[in-house]
């Protein structure tokens, strides 16, 4: 974490030139990688170390790495459209797309290509950061009650021992009937599939 | 009676509500490892530098053929951090600067980076141009108390630069822009001011540039000519002197520039050594006044002594290996000496002013399959008794890396498994009697325990002690990493060649090496120089016949980098590792069909076409024979000849004539060939469906209760190609000059079945082809997303068999044969979505029958995988999809495919450089195998309709057994009850 927080000092020197003509044939892309306090610190995934990022521009033509401020640099760089990615555990970071432009060099021409929105220089930031594992719920009663097996045990439970209690405050007359009527009929009980169930 | 007739139903519903406590959604965090194993690797060493301060710990830096740079821990080979290049920006050289700082260049020596010793962080980064191409060197220096003296001086692209260790800044540069000159090495004398750069001009002019080193000032320019030329390599003797060959090969050239005055010394090789025959090469070294030469496979050392006398102080035909001279104190540098003998490793340490002795000699066993030593590093350390004490790093020709310390193996790193080439699979023995068994069974006290545990855990009762018992018990499992055949189909061996012509058996179980073999037909050889293996295949799979037979594949491999050189194929038998034999092939192997046909035991028929397109068959049997000849006009194969844009259909003709004919040997005609206009089309990628896929069923019913019959063919073929302009790298083309058309062929027929062009798009195309399906993706550079398409073909021959009476009463046309040569009434649909990321790799989860649903897994730059739902690439789906068509599980259509975190298979991981992804099939449906390779290995299984054929591995025995006792106790509680209190109704 040391490197991020050391980063996010740096935020106030946010200078990210970002595209210069260098000598040669190509130009210069620079910007900057920048992970805001906040993302990240709440998961429980360890997001991935600073020094692990990379930077790759056009799907693995070049790939770089951050320098501790979270600085990165394309050199020789042809003019045209490029495509500029961030691979790091644990965040999301959206392709960007960026323009070098022959004619005005030092031009800034930067969008996320998720969300079409429009960088005025090259800092990147996650969109959001990736929680690779469900998170286990801890064990608490109300969770079991509520689900729906829960509701159906607590349904049986309130007929087993609050039906009785019914059946007791019943007329005994009324219940004398309706026992007798059960039998006639024969409704199987489980004593009588029972072994010695039979015999009472 | 009320009460008694609620426990039925009470016990059936505590049953199910246990086994549904942990429903598979996806991967918890505890559940790591569990089923997946992931393995880090390097590759083959480059370049090793130790870090051996007093304080900190102890460190090698090295940098690898896999464009990896590493810092592995010097006790325990472990890696401390590891960063991989981009393949385009191959690593030249290493150092550590400062003490603190690893330094390398790469791009072939434009870039210049800094990184931090203990985390690996980078810290700055240089970018060094120049005129011209040239080699590159990397001077360091090694002086590490003046903190003063920290420039770094790199020699690259024709310009000397000296930059600044702290920060990166280039303090002066100096051009060399004489057109012809080769710079052959930059020297730094230790202690001195000066740097000199030497080199060839012209071929026969040696040049020699004096430099200050403070500020680049040129302060002397010599040059001498020699009229017989040079040979490229040179040797380093002194700081001062260097040895060269002359063009023959034959003379050697002492070349000492003393004080900026240049002398050469000429010395026949044959004056030396007088069984010399044939030319001599330079083995590259820096042992000050040593030097070794190569001829005939004998290697002679040389010792230069004074004035450019020579003298041989050791030839030896035993392979050896020379590491670089090592400064052990004031004046002494020793260096290490690795001799083969037999089943046996000399290592002699010696020092580099006296051969003659030894500072340590010590013959060390090596196992043959680790080859020869490639390379060798020498380090020294202080013992107690202030004696010098030596450790080895040496790399083996199977690339693995392996530390000696007082002639023991202290580490190994199988770093091989870093490039492999191909994978297949084998399964493993039957469990017999006899066949002895890893212990499983624990007694049923420790079984209950370890239940018990669970049940804890799952209640979240556990303190952490038994939470790490858990876990532990978990990982341990002895169940997974048995070494015999499971019920499900999750234990397999992986068996993989690596470029090193290794071949590795690895348990799916835990990922451990079984067993590894080098194969003796991919050695160098006189016949064969440069072998390359290419491709493994299933020779050999018994399963019902031949059951006593062990399981083998097929490992072609060529001598030689053009395809038209000859093949070598060598069978090795699966359960054991060893190569039961290898034919050297008179004829190329540029294609190896493996055809659909097996002998009585179980050896599949395979056909090679050669360079001359001449097909031949494998195995050589007469049975085997037989069965081709039955099959003979039904075998059809097409060709992709990627540089002309053509793609060719093949059958076979009749029997080979001419001088390479025997009875196995067939003429091959050309039916067909689709030829892409080279002005417009090329070629990038084509894709077919995997050979042993199963379909489950050809029908499709989709939501108003209609049937959709799939084109299910093995043999289409799907093709993508590019506007030559936007071949190249995204950012080289406009929308409009840049197109994109995927096709499916007909690999019969050579029948174009569907065609589709994409426009504003471009490559690289990766592609996977399943059932029906095919998935692609490639970037839209109008959008400048990432895209993926999805054309799913159907056959409509078929679509009218959809009455039941018909098919009751055989009206139907489902067994009327097909024929490839009527023309197939098909209909495509297609869509396409953006995705986010680029992709290095995709794959599709098979199952053992095919009825479970499918997975794409997608290999990301971020070297992930993804596992996205074949749902999401659904041609059907719409914005708004009827009622219906929701239930028949169609999403919504959303412009993007969703990246949901939790669906990486790789889940936290990284599978560094990923290159392949290979699924098999387990035998239980619900479960594929899916295996990730390249600089890292991951394996995981994978249910992509979840388990919905067994319990998961969570399932808790003891809770259920526990619930079951409980309840038949209760029951027969409640009952003594309920009848004591009808008896006492009863007296009422």
């Amino acid at each position: 974490m040391a490197p991020i927080a050391r980063l996010l000092l740096l935020v106030l020197l946010s200078t990210a030139l970002t595209i210069s003509s260098g000598s040669g044939d190509g130009y210069t892309i620079n910007g900057r990688v920048k992970i805001p306090q906040g993302l990240g610190t709440k998961g429980f995934a360890l997001p991935g170390k600073m020094s692990n990022i990379k930077v790759i521009l056009n799907g693995g033509q070049i790939v770089t790495y951050l320098r501790p401020d979270g600085y990165f640099s394309f050199q020789n760089i042809p003019a045209g459209t490029h495509l500029v990615e961030v691979a790091a555990i644990g965040y999301f970071f959206s392709p960007v797309r960026v323009d070098v432009s022959a004619r005005n060099p030092g031009k800034v021409q930067a969008a996320l290509t998720e969300n079409r929105k429009g960088l005025s220089e090259l800092v990147l930031e996650p969109l959001r950061d990736e929680q690779y594992y469900e998170i286990r719920e801890p064990f608490s009663i109300m969770n079991v009650v509520k689900s729906p097996m829960g509701l159906m045990m607590g349904f049986m439970l309130l007929v087993v021992f609050i039906m009785p209690k019914l059946v007791e405050n019943m007329d005994p007359e009324e219940m004398k009937r309706a026992q007798e009527e059960m039998r006639n009929q024969g409704v199987p009980s489980l004593a009588s599939l029972l072994p010695g169930g039979g015999r009472n | 009676m009320a009460i008694r007739s609620f426990f039925v139903p009470f016990l059936l519903f505590v049953l199910c509500f246990y086994s549904s406590l942990c429903p598979v959604l996806s991967l918890y965090e505890d559940q790591v490892g569990l089923m997946d194993w992931h393995q880090q690797y390097i590759g083959k060493v480059k370049q090793a530098v130790f870090s051996t301060q007093k304080t900190g710990r102890r460190r090698v830096i090295v940098s690898t053929e896999e464009n990896v740079i590493a810092s592995l821990d010097l006790r325990h080979g472990e890696i401390f951090w590891r960063h991989l290049l981009g393949s385009n920006d191959v690593i030249d050289g290493i150092d550590i600067g400062l003490g603190k700082y690893v330094i390398t260049l790469s791009s072939g020596g434009s870039i210049l980076r800094s990184w931090n010793l203990p985390d690996g962080q980078l810290v700055w980064e240089s970018f060094l141009q120049g005129p011209k191409q040239s080699k590159s060197f990397l001077l360091v220096p090694t002086n590490l108390k003046t903190e003063k003296d920290n420039e770094i001086v790199v020699f690259s692209n024709g310009r000397l630069h000296a930059v600044s260790c702290i920060d990166g800044e280039v303090l002066w540069k100096k051009d060399f822009e004489a057109e012809s000159f080769e710079v052959q090495q930059v020297i730094k004398p230790p202690g001195s001011d000066l740097i000199y750069v030497v080199g060839f001009a012209a071929s026969s002019q040696f040049e020699m540039y004096q430099i200050n080193a403070r500020n680049g000032e040129l302060l002397k320019h010599e040059s001498a000519t020699l009229s017989s030329g040079f040979l490229r390599e040179v040797s380093l003797v002194s700081s001062e002197t260097i040895v060269a060959l002359d063009s023959t090969g034959s003379i050697l050239l002492t070349i000492s520039f003393q004080n900026g005055e240049i002398s050469f010394q000429q010395t026949p090789i044959s004056n030396l050594y007088e069984d010399s025959a044939g030319p001599a090469v330079i083995i590259p070294s820096s042992v000050p006044g040593i030097f070794a030469i190569k001829t005939n496979a004998i290697t002679i050392f040389i010792r230069v002594i004074g004035e450019g006398k020579l003298e041989v102080v050791e030839k030896t035909n035993h392979e050896t290996a020379v590491s670089d001279a090592l400064p052990i104190s004031e004046g002494e540098q020793a260096f290490a000496l690795i001799q083969h003998a037999g089943g046996e490793m000399h290592l002699a340490v010696k020092l580099a002013h006296d051969w003659d002795s030894n500072l340590l000699k010590e013959s060390i066993k090596m196992d043959q399959q680790r080859g020869l030593v490639h390379k060798v590093f020498i380090n020294n350390y202080i013992r107690t008794d202030r004696s010098h004490g030596f450790r080895v790093l040496i790399v083996m020709e199977d690339h693995s890396l392996l530390l000696l310390q007082q002639g023991l193996i202290v580490w190994s790193r199988e770093d091989g498994l870093a490039s492999i080439i191909d994978v297949t699979t084998s399964e493993l023995p039957l469990e017999r009697d006899g066949v002895s068994v890893a212990k499983v069974e624990h007694n049923l006290f420790e079984w209950l325990e370890g239940h018990m545990l669970k049940l804890k855990g799952t209640l979240m009762l556990a303190s952490p002690e038994d939470v790490a018992a858990i876990q532990s018990m978990r990982l341990k499992s002895s169940e997974k990493s048995k070494m015999t055949r499971d019920h499900n189909g999750f234990r397999k061996l992986l068996v993989v060649l690596t470029r090193a012509g290794k071949l590795f058996a690895l348990h799916t179980g835990d990922g451990r090496i079984v067993w590894s073999h080098l194969l003796r037909s991919l050695h160098k050889s006189e016949a064969c120089q440069s072998p390359i293996g290419l491709n493994l295949y299933q020779w050999q799979v018994p399963h019902h016949h031949a059951m006593d037979e062990n399981p083998s594949v097929l490992v072609v491999s060529r001598c030689g980098p053009s395809s038209d050189a000859p093949g070598v194929l060598s069978f090795v038998d699966t359960y054991t590792g060893k190569e039961l034999s290898s034919l050297s092939l008179a004829h190329a192997a540029t294609q190896v069909i493996p055809l659909p046909y097996t002998d009585s035991t179980e050896q599949r028929l395979h056909l090679l076409i050669d360079s001359d397109k001449h097909a031949h068959l494998y195995p050589k049997t007469s049975e085997a024979l037989n069965i081709f000849k039955r099959e003979f006009s039904n075998i059809y194969w097409y060709s992709v000849e990627g540089h002309n844009g053509i793609i060719k259909g093949h059958a076979l003709k009749c029997k080979c004539t001419g001088k390479v004919a025997d009875e196995f040997c067939f003429d091959t005609r050309e039916l067909w060939s689709v030829v892409f206009p080279s002005e417009s089309e090329k070629i990038i990628a084509t894709v077919t469906r995997k050979l042993n896929e199963v379909v489950h069923t050809q029908a499709k019913v989709i939501a108003d209760q209609d049937v959709m019959y799939k084109y299910i063919s093995k043999n289409v073929l799907f093709v993508a190609t590019v506007a030559p302009k936007g071949s190249g790298e995204i950012g080289s083309v406009t929308p409009e000059e840049s197109w994109l058309v995927a096709y499916l062929i007909d690999t019969v027929t050579g029948r174009i079945l569907h065609r589709v062009t994409h426009h504003g798009a471009q490559g690289p195309v990766h592609a996977v082809f399943s059932e029906n399906w095919v998935v692609y993706h490639y970037f839209n550079l109008r959008a400048h997303r990432y895209e993926m398409s999805v054309i799913e073909i159907y056959d409509q021959s078929r679509a009218d068999n959809k009455d039941v009476w018909k098919l009751v009463l055989g009206k139907h046309n489902l067994t009327s044969p097909i024929s490839l040569f009527s023309r197939p009434e098909v209909i495509t649909k297609s869509q396409s979505y953006f995705f986010t990321h680029s992709v290095k790799a995709i794959a599709v989860t098979s199952t053992a029958k095919g009825i479970t649903s499918k997975q794409l897994l997608i290999g990301t730059i971020g070297d992930q995988v993804l596992a996205l739902d074949k749902r999401f690439l659904d041609p059907r789906r719409s914005v708004n999809p009827t009622q219906a068509e929701k239930e028949e599980g169609i999403i919504p259509l959303t412009d993007s495919l969703p990246i949901i975190p939790q669906s990486y298979v790789t889940h936290a991981l990284r599978v560094e450089g990923l290159r392949g992804i290979v699924t098999v099939p387990a035998k239980l449906e619900s479960t594929t195998l899916v295996f990730a390779h390249g600089v890292d290995l991951f394996f995981t299984q994978l249910a992509p309709s979840r388990t919905y054929d067994s319990l998961t591995e969570d399932f808790n025995y003891a809770l259920l057994l526990i619930t079951i006792v409980a309840l038949v106790a209760a029951i027969f509680v409640t009952w003594r009850l309920s009848e004591r209190k009808e008896l006492q109704e009863k007296w009422r």
